[in-house]
């Protein structure tokens, strides 16, 4: 299979804020490999390195060293990330426009030509049911609604590679729901789909493999069943794995 | 291309949809108005007078205009994150900064051309003269002076997080430029080295933004400059803008986005 992303030996350093600390090491070394056409589930407690990782493949943090690439294109190009879609944790859009404006941007950005881009525009819109909403500005729209245009957003190219960062997260059941069925639809379609999520029944729905980070290095890899083989189920695996203990039974 | 026009787009978009450039806009149009229509006594040195504090609230609307969009651009999309899904884009930063700078010199110009439409309507019918070829001189150097304004502004906004402080500097430099850019060469000849060095360099190292004030030759009614000299100032303002932008993209480039 055709390897879509990878990381090799990432390492990423910052400067604390805190004068005695000196620096913060994120990720220790990271190598990571998402094959064309998987659902790859990225999980990590928090500050496990998880977004920093988002964060180098998406061209926002510079590695201090090692690589990492989409398609085989270092992610340091812009050309990169062509064939992607991303979906931010919170909504971060431009307000003052509405869904179908915004829409429109990023299919410019894109360099979509209009004719194809207006038709794009008009699926998406139905795809995530705004199009009732489509004139409006987004100051105007629910949570929920501003999550579905960052969906659409995402997948205005007609991406190959959707990068999700805790997609469902603040989303009402009847949201999760929808989300869980585009990353089915796009897996059925053949996309390659890469999330981060702290929804561990969610990761087993719709995971064909999952990667464990924890102080910024991966501690496993592989498929579901493979990663929990021997505990009662992801979530048992998950804890073990990132060495959480309790002294009352879960 | 069609990225940095499509960014651009998108801050003219939002420009007129704030309420506050409405306020500037028709404030100043109503200043200009009322100063316009009057006339006093039909004594010229008052009509010239009046004319001239038109141009200066048409000056200080437009920089105003010009400073305050572009310091907030790159600071608000970083606060708002919105730098976040655009940067996942394949777009790159030098983009971003050449998008964000002519969208907001493309604003500033349309504002200008409102006012200077406004102002030679106003002049036209009370003086029945029409000096279009001065105007659109007068127009299109303080267009090119809103270039390296705009330019050094989206700098500025690279290094001061608060689009405030940048509004504060940018506004104090501007003045300062604008005040002292021709003085300083006479200042420099009148001094003793070393001082007169320092001044003479300072004087070819800044921006003279004075060149690009027409507002006497607009008032005192006075012919129109060559061409070839408004070709040359037109080059200087972009080189001088050209130098801003890059500086801003080697301070942006690798900037952390995280506020």
């Amino acid at each position: 299979m055709t390897t879509i992303l990878q990381t090799e030996k990432l390492r990423v350093e910052y400067r604390s804020q805190e004068v005695r600390q000196g620096t913060k090491i994120a990720l220790h070394g990271l190598n990571l490999e998402v094959r064309a056409g998987e659902v790859f589930g990225f999980l990590g407690p928090n500050g496990a390195g998880k977004t920093t990782t988002m964060n180098v493949l998406l061209g926002f943090t510079q590695p201090t060293s090692g690589t990492a690439s989409l398609f085989g294109i270092d992610v340091r190009q812009p050309i990169a990330r062509q064939r992607i879609g991303y979906l931010p944790e919170l909504t971060y859009y431009y307000k003052f426009l509405t869904a179908e404006e915004i829409l429109r941007f990023y299919a410019k950005i894109f360099g979509i030509a209009s004719g194809e881009a207006d038709k794009r525009i008009a699926e998406l819109l139905k795809l995530v049911e705004l199009e009732h909403a489509a004139k409006r500005p987004i100051k105007s729209y629910s949570k929920g609604m501003q999550q579905r245009v960052g969906l659409a957003q995402a997948l205005i190219n007609n991406p190959d590679l959707l990068i999700l960062d805790e997609p469902t997260s603040g989303l009402d059941p009847l949201g999760r729901m929808k989300v869980r069925e585009i990353i089915q639809r796009l897996k059925n379609e053949g996309k390659t789909v890469f999330f981060s999520s702290h929804e561990l029944g969610e990761v087993e729905t719709v995971c064909d493999r999952v990667g464990i980070v924890h102080q910024g290095e991966l501690k496993a890899v592989g498929t579901v069943a493979e990663i929990s083989r021997g505990h009662e189920n992801l979530e048992k695996a998950f804890l073990k794995i990132v060495g959480f203990q309790t002294t009352t039974p879960l | 291309m069609n990225k940095i026009f499509a960014l651009a787009g998108v801050v003219i978009k939002e420009l007129y949809r704030r309420k506050d450039f409405y306020v500037l806009f028709v404030l100043t149009a109503l200043l200009t108005l009322g100063a316009g229509t009057a006339n006093f006594f039909h004594d010229d040195k008052i009509i010239r007078y009046v004319k001239d504090i038109c141009l200066l609230l048409i000056w200080v609307s437009s920089i105003v205009i010009a400073i305050v969009t572009t310091a907030r651009q790159i600071p608000a999309e970083r606060e708002a994150r919105t730098i976040f899904p655009l940067l996942a884009k394949p777009v790159s930063r030098g983009q971003v900064i050449a998008g964000k700078f002519l969208g907001c010199w493309l604003a500033s110009g349309i504002a200008l051309v409102v006012f200077y439409f406004f102002f030679a309507i106003l002049n036209g019918t009370r003086e029945h003269s029409w000096p279009v070829g001065i105007y659109l001189q007068a127009l299109w150097m303080q267009w090119f002076l809103l270039a390296i304004v705009t330019a050094m502004v989206l700098l500025g906004s690279i290094y001061f997080a608060a689009p405030s402080s940048t509004n504060t500097i940018c506004f104090i430099v501007v003045i300062g430029l604008l005040g002292l850019g021709g003085h300083l060469g006479k200042i420099a000849l009148q001094q003793a080295p070393p001082v007169q060095n320092i001044l003479m360099v300072l004087y070819f190292f800044i921006p003279h933004l004075e060149w690009y004030d027409l507002r006497d030759f607009v008032v005192y009614d006075q012919p129109m400059i060559a061409w070839p000299a408004i070709a040359l100032a037109t080059l200087y303002a972009a080189v001088w803008t050209a130098i801003l932008l890059f500086l801003a993209w080697l301070g942006f480039r690798r900037k952390g986005l995280n506020t």
